[in-house]
């Protein structure tokens, strides 16, 4: 079913121009983009592997994420004249403080929000998300205003690095892959090795047992808020480079994006969330060059329908919840 | 005393209230002017309230999360957009009087495109929505609360989104699906006998006694429905699902019709606001409605009628008047000029109502009139509800 798409315009592409050129370039668009939206889809999964919730505000979070790292271009005097040192400098910087707002604030909803609603009936907890999610969209309309705001090129990051076989790859695509694999495989090891990690997995698994088996159920919880807000944290600074835009809505959009790469990847399931992302990047990326970006979104809530109704379970195997 | 006290326990009690305020509502026209801006947010009110009744029916009865309740708006307004403007000027223009005219008066004749009577436009809004309620319904009869609550978020924003690009779409010969981003717009007054001639220009009273009969009946039928076998079915749906299927209630019919029917109110709002209005503006199109609309039903109470009421009018209000009148002008704006912030409230409103949702669930998820069946399951010290740790066992 997915594969449909990308087969057509390989057809007509090869029909009308002779190569694969225009495709593999939307791909490869697609494919930074899709790395910036698994970042964000790995927040969704962790909390509903753990908890069950979709934790609707999470998209917002990124943007917020996107907004400090934008604030703080300003507060540390970076310029795209500034020098590759301290551009290197400023911008660890910057991730760290991002990612740590971020991180905080998804901690801080989920203590106020979600955990006083505990033994409610399920729904009660998502509205509160929606909510949420609400009232950080406004947080940023008050910010930094209602439109589109363009943020300085720090990187150049249309500007063109190598090209292979006619397809283009700019400074942003290898940023948006440098940064998201590094913090993929710090994610993995850390649920996969460390005792916190194994914490969260016996917690995913059965919170009446882990609780019996001593680990503190409600701080394993917020540390999952956390991890899932420092990598929307990330995100929102590496979209903010690789796109040069920062927009109130932006998490909205990015956020249904990421959550349907969650369910698409077998939600719960982190290298399922991984590749959901990578895949919706590219249909955004093929769409919005074909039809049109005022149409994008309609096809991916359709995609998202389509999955929901035919394979809940996800198109990456069965359901796991933090099987890294 | 003893007079009123027999009064109030006597089988009179409630019919007796309820006549007096209809009767208040009915001639509170009289005693403002016919323009006054308390007319104009009245008949808003009153098109949010029959809209929050409707998805009440689904939230609050079926317990079926509606995120994406903003579709039937859109249908509600397109259907006026296409069936009451000029919008499809060229259809029969060969003819000596161009268009299509039902039951309208003589300006409508004059002009080109379809054009129906209110109540046709009204019927047409009820089947529409009626059986996209149905369809929406259709994909998510296999699925659990919160994925429901996906599904018709997504239903929702590709309704939105096909309605705010339909200008590139032209599946009836020429004719374009919608006006996209600019507004369909003039939309025929409402024409109906008996009543002064509409004209919301000049005299907004018609429009008021139509909205409030619409309530009215919608508010009636909404107590008919909550009693009837279907409502009990409802109300046992949202208890226990399995419990209810195995005691014979067919789970797919009584789903579909909690979304058809709460569509259909919708789609009756929507085919009023779209002549008093006077445009279709497919920018409003957006999930945030969905959650205006929501925020109406957590706040009065999730499956209370008369609750619903309250938070339709409470948050309606706020929309229509508190945040643009009350608190963006007078003193409290010279108040946040003075502390030198220039935001505005009108900015922020669907922020306002965010924070409603968060801190009713938080602090009063049974909301301001809780439903009496509700209350007793707050009550309880335990509740015998799914939670967040019991669903996975």
């Amino acid at each position: 079913m997915l594969a449909v798409v990308p087969i057509i315009y390989a057809v007509i592409d090869l029909r009308d121009d002779g190569n694969l050129t225009r495709l593999g370039n939307n791909v490869v668009e697609g494919l930074s983009n899709g790395a910036i939206i698994a970042l964000v889809a790995l927040g969704y999964t962790l909390v509903y592997g753990i908890i069950e919730l979709i934790n609707f505000a999470h998209g917002e979070i990124f943007m917020i994420g996107g907004f400090v790292a934008f604030g703080l271009y300003g507060t540390l005097g970076l310029t795209p004249e500034t020098g590759a040192f301290g551009l290197i400098v400023g911008l660890l910087v910057i991730l760290i403080i991002s990612a740590l707002a971020s991180g905080s604030l998804n901690t801080m909803i989920e203590r106020v929000a979600y955990r006083p609603l505990r033994n409610a009936p399920k729904l009660a907890p998502l509205i509160t998300a929606v909510g949420f999610s609400f009232i950080l969209q406004n947080v940023g309309i008050l910010w930094l205003g209602a439109s589109q705001k363009s943020v300085p090129d720090l990187l150049g990051s249309q500007s063109e690095l190598f090209n292979v076989f006619g397809l283009s790859i700019s400074r942003g695509d290898l940023l948006a892959v440098v940064a998201t694999v590094p913090l993929v495989v710090l994610l993995t090891a850390f649920i996969g090795r460390s005792r916190l990690g194994k914490a969260m997995r016996a917690t995913a698994q059965d919170p009446e047992a882990a609780r019996l088996m001593g680990i503190n159920v409600d701080t394993t919880i917020s540390l999952t808020f956390l991890l899932g807000g420092l990598l929307a944290g990330a995100a929102g600074l590496i979209n903010t480079l690789y796109n040069t835009q920062v927009w109130y809505f932006q998490g909205f959009q990015a956020g249904l994006l990421a959550f349907t790469a969650a369910v698409m990847g077998g939600i719960g399931n982190i290298r399922g969330a991984v590749i959901g992302g990578l895949i919706i990047g590219v249909i955004q990326g093929i769409f919005d060059n074909r039809i049109g970006n005022e149409w994008t979104p309609a096809f991916v809530f359709g995609y998202l329908v389509l999955i929901m109704v035919f394979r809940p379970q996800g198109l990456i195997g069965e359901e796991t919840r933090e099987a890294g | 005393m003893s007079g009123l006290r027999e009064l109030r326990t006597s089988k009179w009690a409630n019919p007796l209230l309820a006549g007096t305020v209809i009767l208040a509502a009915a001639l509170f026209p009289f005693f403002v002017g016919p323009l006054d801006s308390i007319m104009d947010d009245s008949i808003l009110v009153l098109a949010y309230v029959v809209m929050a009744l409707g998805l009440n029916l689904v939230v609050g009865f079926a317990g079926l999360l509606d995120l994406g309740f903003v579709a039937f708006y859109a249908f509600g307004l397109l259907v006026t957009g296409w069936w009451a403007s000029d919008h499809f000027s060229d259809v029969n223009s060969k003819a000596s009087s161009p268009g299509i005219h039902i039951g309208v008066g003589e300006f409508p004749q004059s002009l080109a495109g379809i054009h129906f009577n209110f109540l046709l436009l009204v019927i047409g809004a009820i089947l529409i929505c009626a059986i996209a309620g149905a369809i929406i319904g259709l994909p998510t009869l296999r699925l659990r609360g919160d994925y429901i609550a996906i599904v018709t978020l997504a239903f929702g924003e590709i309704i939105g989104r096909v309605a705010q690009n339909g200008d590139e779409l032209t599946p009836f010969a020429n004719n374009k699906l919608t006006n996209g981003r600019q507004s369909i717009s003039p939309i025929d007054q409402i024409d109906l006998p008996f009543l002064e001639e509409f004209d919301q220009a000049t005299n907004l009273r018609p429009y008021f006694w139509t909205v409030l009969a619409l309530a009215l009946v919608v508010l009636f039928v909404n107590f008919r429905l909550r009693d009837s076998r279907l409502g009990r079915a409802w109300i046992a749906l949202r208890e226990d699902e399995v419990a209810a299927a195995s005691m014979g209630v067919p789970l797919v019919r009584t789903k579909l019709l909690a979304y058809a029917t709460g569509g259909a109110f919708g789609g009756i709002s929507g085919a009023f606001l779209g002549p008093y209005l006077q445009s279709v503006n497919a920018n409003q199109f957006q999930f945030g409605f969905s959650i205006f609309i929501l925020a109406m039903v957590i706040l009065g109470g999730l499956g209370s009628i008369w609750g619903v009421v309250l938070g339709a009018v409470l948050v309606a209000a706020m929309n229509v008047f508190v945040i643009p009148d009350v608190l963006d002008g007078g003193a409290v704006r010279s108040v946040l000029d003075s502390l030198g912030l220039d935001f505005t409230f009108s900015q922020v409103s669907f922020g306002v109502f965010g924070f409603i949702l968060v801190l009713m669930m938080v602090l009063r998820p049974q909301g301001l009139i809780p439903e009496r069946r509700r209350k007793l399951e707050f009550a309880e010290v335990t509740g015998t509800d799914e939670t967040l740790y019991e669903a996975r066992a």
